[in-house]
């Protein structure tokens, strides 16, 4: 009998149309493998059986009838717990919100309603995104499957967690900082940051505004597309969506897997390597820039010397956003309310409770950012940086059609190591943070195991803004390569879990 | 720039409206003090010439209609209250105490 949870979203699509297998096969096979390995990973803080076996079995009825069906239809996903969904818990990972259920659902959730395919449930997270290894989540970490006691990166470590523990093919997430792609990356799963605007931000858990992006999350590249292209497109509910067609994803990671690479120009980012780089993860990165040599492209070398501030004006920018942003969280209208006499007073104790040390932190460090006698020297002066690193980007793509790096400096880390350090952690994002400052696209695909520790490495590619099919030829170019070179997808040599009884 | 002080993060917790306790100041302002000397390299880089960036890609202002649209119910928009009264609200007492 095939194990349905190893197949690929694409394998289901034409499984599903072939009628060798019904959505609620599916979808029942990836609940049997969540209620198997999930406690021991904790990738989900909600799981929907009723209602993902509910649309499955719509789906199949309307097959049977003939009906026209969307592409992924019956295809099941799980989704980040950032995104409002109506009729089942939504946290972002905090317990200010816990036992909220939301009166409506994102646009993104509403698509994947259109899509018709069933949603497995909400995956854990970083509390309000505010982290790089799920640890700041307000409900318990989740656990890497290629190593338990190691992070499965963050703030979307649930989603790369559960694509790696074959709990669900596809799954939603949310892009900062490095969200989407630092997971993808210490998952050996594919993760890909969209252009800023690309996907409707609308019913997503604000984080910074100014950086947040949702996007597609998977183990290849091909389902990636698949998933890209059902969730972008211009929505009017959110002001800064892009009026213009959603790229053409699909197509071109088909046509990569046939590519001649020749005429491409890819640029390696000088910046982003060397000092604090794994030697393992520099390897695996230099091996697949061979592959794409190989192929025909020509790599160039491009500097980017104002990446060295990206990380500080970061960490001004997202807490001055975040700061305004969470001010909503005031006990009044929906979550948590701890009484404690006046409003204010109200107030002040529900947000001591309902957030972790992180979210207080960053709303402190906004707080001192933003006010006055402090601004200019700090955000506005992050905003210039802003600046800076946007001249280097456009800059390098004068010289190269895409630019690379490894999507992180080292492979995951043990749970623990770094919780009381906050400045070691966030140099996990050190390579990703500055596609988000710019709004530009940006993809992690797995380029290996680390010799040193036999841990996943990722490989970043970053594109022009708009240009996000470009990424997606050349991604699939290499995760063609890499896969002829070790027999399979790098997901199949995922260490097995032990399966609850 | 001087660093973060113990008695600023109580001041700007507080007008964050997040109550804390010693132990969290304890914990929390070395930290704090340790991200703000850091970041503020920041300073040392663009000169008076460099433009602010507040918005990674261009756009302009979008508008819509003024006209009336589907929207949530009172009982729904109320639904997840702490408290509700009313087809309202509610909250605890706003004035006539100190906070």
């Amino acid at each position: 009998m095939t194990d349905w949870t190893r197949a690929t979203a694409a394998q289901m699509v034409a499984a599903l149309k072939a009628g060798d297998v019904t959505s609620v096969e599916l979808t029942q096979a990836h609940l049997d493998r969540i209620a198997a390995v999930d406690t021991d990973v904790h990738a989900f803080l909600h799981i929907d059986a009723e209602g993902a076996l509910a649309t499955a079995r719509a789906v199949d009825a309307a097959r049977a009838a003939g009906e026209e069906l969307p592409e992924l239809a019956g295809v099941p996903i799980a989704v980040k717990d950032i995104l409002v969904t109506e009729g089942m818990p939504t946290t972002a990972g905090s317990t200010i919100l816990e036992g909220w259920v939301p009166q409506y659902d994102a646009t993104v959730t509403r698509k994947l309603r259109e899509a018709r395919m069933p949603i497995l449930g909400k995956t854990n997270m970083d509390e309000f995104a505010m982290g790089s290894s799920t640890e700041h989540s307000g409900f318990g970490a989740t656990h890497n499957p290629w190593d338990l006691d190691r992070i499965p990166g963050g703030s979307g470590g649930g989603s790369a967690a559960s694509l790696a523990a074959f709990e669900a093919p596809l799954a939603i997430g949310s892009d900062t900082g490095g969200s989407i792609r630092q997971p993808a990356s210490v998952t050996a799963t594919v993760g890909v940051k969209p252009t800023y605007g690309g996907v409707s931000r609308y019913g997503a858990i604000a984080l910074a505004s100014s950086l947040d992006q949702l996007g597609p999350c998977a183990r290849t590249v091909e389902d990636a597309a698949l998933l890209h292209e059902v969730m972008g497109g211009h929505d009017p509910m959110d002001a800064t969506s892009l009026n213009e067609p959603v790229p053409s994803c699909v197509a071109a990671a088909r046509e990569g897997r046939e590519a001649d690479l020749t005429g491409v120009r890819i640029g390696v980012i000088k910046e982003l390597s060397g000092d604090g780089y794994q030697p393992g993860v520099e390897q695996r990165f230099e091996e697949s820039l061979d592959k794409l040599k190989a192929l025909g492209a020509e790599i160039v070398e491009v500097s980017c010397p104002s990446f060295e501030y990206a990380l500080a004006a970061y960490y001004l920018i997202l807490p001055s956003e975040a700061s305004s942003n969470l001010a909503k969280f005031d006990s009044v209208r929906f979550g948590k309310r701890v009484e404690k006499g006046n409003v204010e007073r109200t107030m002040s104790a529900t947000r001591a409770e309902g957030f972790g040390d992180e979210v207080k932190r960053r709303i402190i460090l906004g707080t001192y950012a933003l006010s006055a006698g402090y601004y200019d020297a700090y955000y506005g002066s992050a905003q210039k940086v802003r600046t800076l690193i946007q001249r280097d980007f456009a800059a390098a793509f004068e010289q190269a059609d895409v630019l690379v790096s490894p999507t992180t400096p080292t492979t995951p880390f043990k749970l623990g190591e770094r919780i009381d350090d906050p400045l070691a952690m966030y140099l996990n994002d050190v390579a990703t943070i500055p596609a988000n400052l710019a709004g530009i696209p940006g993809m992690s695909l797995p380029s290996g195991l680390a010799p040193e520790d036999g841990l996943p490495t990722g490989f970043q590619i970053l594109a022009p803004a708009h240009e996000d099919a470009r990424m997606y030829r050349i991604g699939a170019a290499l995760e063609k390569a890499l896969a002829d070179e070790w027999g399979g997808p790098l997901a199949a040599q995922a260490p097995e879990l032990e399966v609850a009884k | 720039m001087s660093s973060l002080e113990r008695s600023d993060v109580a001041r700007l917790a507080a007008l964050a409206r997040i109550d804390m306790t010693d132990e969290d100041l304890d914990r929390l302002s070395g930290q704090l003090a340790a991200i703000v000397d850091s970041v503020a390299k920041v300073a040392e880089v663009a000169g008076q010439d460099v433009p602010a960036t507040s918005h990674p890609i261009p756009m302009s202002n979008v508008h819509r209609a003024d006209e009336v649209r589907p929207s949530l119910s009172q009982e729904a928009a109320l639904s997840s209250a702490p408290q509700a009264e009313d087809g309202r609200f509610r909250v605890p007492q706003i004035l006539g105490e100190e906070a």
